[in-house]
């Protein structure tokens, strides 16, 4: 005799704090459950974010990092020194955090990468940003193949490097083309206009869409990267997260009172420029987007696509390598290729 | 009506000074404006704002991809403007592609050639025996344009201005300052002073007032002299704002207004170049003209074809043009034991 279905899974439902209906519902299993076991998993175990900021010195990177989530998470917050001396080659400088709200714990690590594009001879100034993302994916691969390997690897893959255009309202400049061409292959880029209250609304628009020309006619796909899209939702979601990038920001840690309420902003003679109000600039999208909406779907593709195009290069590498010292022409491994 | 060009603010002029002044305006100025700066400071815009004109009618911004090949150019424009009777021929020289490349390495060697060109044509006119109508195309100023995005200078900045503040007046200005907030202005204006000392960057300083002016002169004089590096906004739109049409940018929060010395320091920067347009002229001639003349001269060698070559020490100047009428059009080379 079959057990109808709500009895068996009784204790989990109360567990669970799901209501149970007074009449007895035979069609229902009770998969949904999952859901909330996958939650308090989560909240148990907390999880990672690695953002790397990238731009020239002076376009708010550490004050928008610190406003996306809402406390000090920036390296200068944290270090002592203030002085902000341009430095003579690219640092990569991580500094991470743990934060916890309503349960939920992150440790969020953000990779700042001083004197990218201050020098007078930026050539090959994503050298060194290039190898520090590929180090994550080895460190991790490493891990993986190791055979006795940890219950969870720690991740410290880049999962979303957000680009800092200068908000010339003109166009890309050289070196942003050169950047973004080559790190898109590799991570996801969100790029954003740094200090967008330079640009009046008109202006705005105009170099928005002067930038997505580019960015198409050169063939970068940042993300939302079309190609990723899973089915006709996630589509329809990111074609108008698509027609809106790059999203024009404002930083700002300073809180003003602006109507009887207390804003983040900056305050001029003029006005007072409200981070979090669309009206003023975009920052609330970018934030929607990175934490609120897109934070998981980040790391997915990180981790199901580029870290799987690291996977797949390396160990072709290394299977050439051994089979050419083995002496096996390359021909011969097609069946194992992964 | 807009605000007058040529304002001459002194009420009571000296006997002496008002001769030179009439002839002056008589004869009409000659100024030579050179702009430095990298790409979507706003240069045109303020060019255009200060001198209420359009230099700059049929302007194409080129794409990133076109930036990449393109080497830094001269462009010269010149525009006859009256007012009240008094004729300025002004020429602006542009520098599109400073600064815009991956690589700035050597990217001003062409800006250092055309001021050099210039000081040596002059130069060749001077010894020349036709000399009433001599053309001044000297650079009599640069306004060089720092980001305000950045904590100080960059290294082109000072690279440049070290380069150039031997040959011509420096005046740093902080573009698109509506981009600050006042107390971050201020910060700026002294971190860029302190950077200018340290590195030893000359810029053009202006002369204190004379004793004889009147108060309001004086003040005024130290009000310019307190607010360098001038932090401007440039604009040719007519904003409507507290019922009166002003000249500005209109932002979500507020509008900017360009002729308001609480917003920024475009009304300081025009009337230091107005009032110091005879100044400017007379430190190129005293100094940097001179400078160049002595070294030009101490390296030696013939001018050109048409001219007196010169002896190799400014000393044996006189001397030699008493003694040597050119009797045909070839110069005839001079030998004087030193």
């Amino acid at each position: 005799m079959s057990v109808p279905s709500c009895q068996l899974f009784d204790q989990t439902k109360e567990e669970c704090g799901v209501m149970q209906s007074p009449l007895v519902d035979f069609s229902y299993v009770g998969i949904d459950a999952i859901l909330e076991q996958m939650r308090r998993k989560a909240m148990k175990q907390g999880f990672e974010l690695n953002i790397m900021v990238v731009g020239q010195s002076g376009l708010g990177k550490s004050t928008l990092m610190n406003t996306l989530f809402k406390s000090k998470v920036s390296r200068k917050s944290v270090l002592a020194t203030s002085q902000e001396k341009i430095p003579k080659t690219i640092e990569i400088k991580s500094i991470s955090h743990d934060i916890e709200e309503k349960g939920v714990r992150m440790k969020l690590t953000v990779i700042d990468t001083p004197g990218f594009g201050d020098q007078i001879n930026n050539e090959n100034c994503w050298q060194p940003i290039m190898k520090f993302i590929n180090d994550q994916y080895e460190a991790y691969l490493q891990e993986e193949i190791n055979i006795n390997r940890k219950k969870r690897i720690p991740d410290s893959r880049v999962h979303c490097c957000i680009y800092f255009i200068p908000p010339t309202g003109h166009c890309l400049r050289p070196l942003d083309v050169e950047f973004m061409k080559r790190l898109s292959k590799v991570v996801n880029i969100v790029p954003v206009i740094a200090k967008a209250d330079t640009l009046t609304l008109e202006e705005r628009d105009f170099f928005k869409k002067k930038i997505r020309e580019e960015l198409r006619s050169n063939g970068i796909d940042v993300y939302p990267q079309k190609e990723f899209d899973e089915d006709a939702e996630d589509r329809m979601i990111n074609e108008k997260i698509r027609e809106m990038i790059p999203f024009a920001v404002v930083g700002s840690d300073q809180e003003y009172q602006v109507n009887g309420r207390r804003l983040l902003g900056r305050k001029t003679k003029w006005g007072t420029i409200e981070v979090e109000n669309i009206a003023h600039c975009e920052f609330a999208y970018l934030r929607d987007l990175l934490i609120r909406t897109h934070m998981q779907n980040i790391k997915d593709i990180t981790s199901s696509i580029h870290y799987e195009m690291y996977r797949v290069r390396r160990l072709n590498e290394s299977n050439t390598a051994v089979t050419q010292a083995n002496g096996i022409p390359e021909h011969h491994l097609s069946a194992h290729e992964m | 009506s807009s605000a007058s060009l040529l304002f001459l603010s002194r009420a009571s002029l000296p006997t002496q000074r008002h001769q030179v002044h009439r002839k002056s305006v008589k004869k009409g100025f000659e100024f030579t404006l050179m702009v430095v700066g990298e790409s979507g400071l706003g240069k045109s815009t303020l060019i255009n704002s200060l001198f209420l004109t359009d230099l700059y009618p049929e302007r194409v911004i080129p794409g990133a991809a076109e930036k990449i090949e393109r080497t830094v150019q001269i462009e010269a424009s010149t525009v006859e403007i009256e007012e009240r009777g008094v004729k300025l021929r002004l020429t602006v020289v542009d520098t599109p592609g400073y600064g815009d490349a991956i690589n700035s390495q050597d990217c001003f060697s062409t800006i250092i050639s055309y001021i050099d060109d210039q000081f040596e044509r002059y130069l060749h006119d001077e010894s020349g025996l036709n000399r009433r109508h001599i053309v001044d195309n000297r650079v009599h100023c640069c306004f060089y344009f720092i980001s305000p995005l950045g904590h100080g200078l960059k290294p082109l900045d000072v690279q440049f201005m070290k380069a150039i503040h031997n040959k011509v007046n420096v005046v740093p200005v902080i573009a698109k300052a509506d981009t600050l907030t006042l107390r971050e202005r201020e910060r700026l204006k002294r971190r860029i002073l302190d950077e200018i000392d340290e590195h030893g960057i000359k810029i053009y300083h202006l002369p204190d007032a004379e004793s004889d002016e009147d108060e309001d002169f004086k003040e005024q004089t130290r009000i310019l002299k307190a607010s360098i590096p001038f932090a401007v906004v440039g604009s040719n739109q007519q904003i409507e704002a507290k019922g009166k049409k002003v000249r500005g940018r209109l932002y979500p929060w507020g509008v900017v207004e360009v002729e308001n010395p609480e917003h920024n320091d475009f009304l300081k920067l025009r009337t230091m170049l107005i009032t110091h347009m005879q100044d400017l002229q007379e430190v190129t001639q005293d100094l940097h003209y001179e400078n160049f003349r002595s070294d030009r001269l101490k390296r030696g060698g013939r001018l050109s074809s048409h001219g007196y070559v010169l002896p190799l020490s400014p000393a044996y100047v006189p001397v030699c043009f008493q003694l040597l009428p050119l009797t045909d059009s070839r110069a005839q080379a001079v030998h004087l034991d030193g």
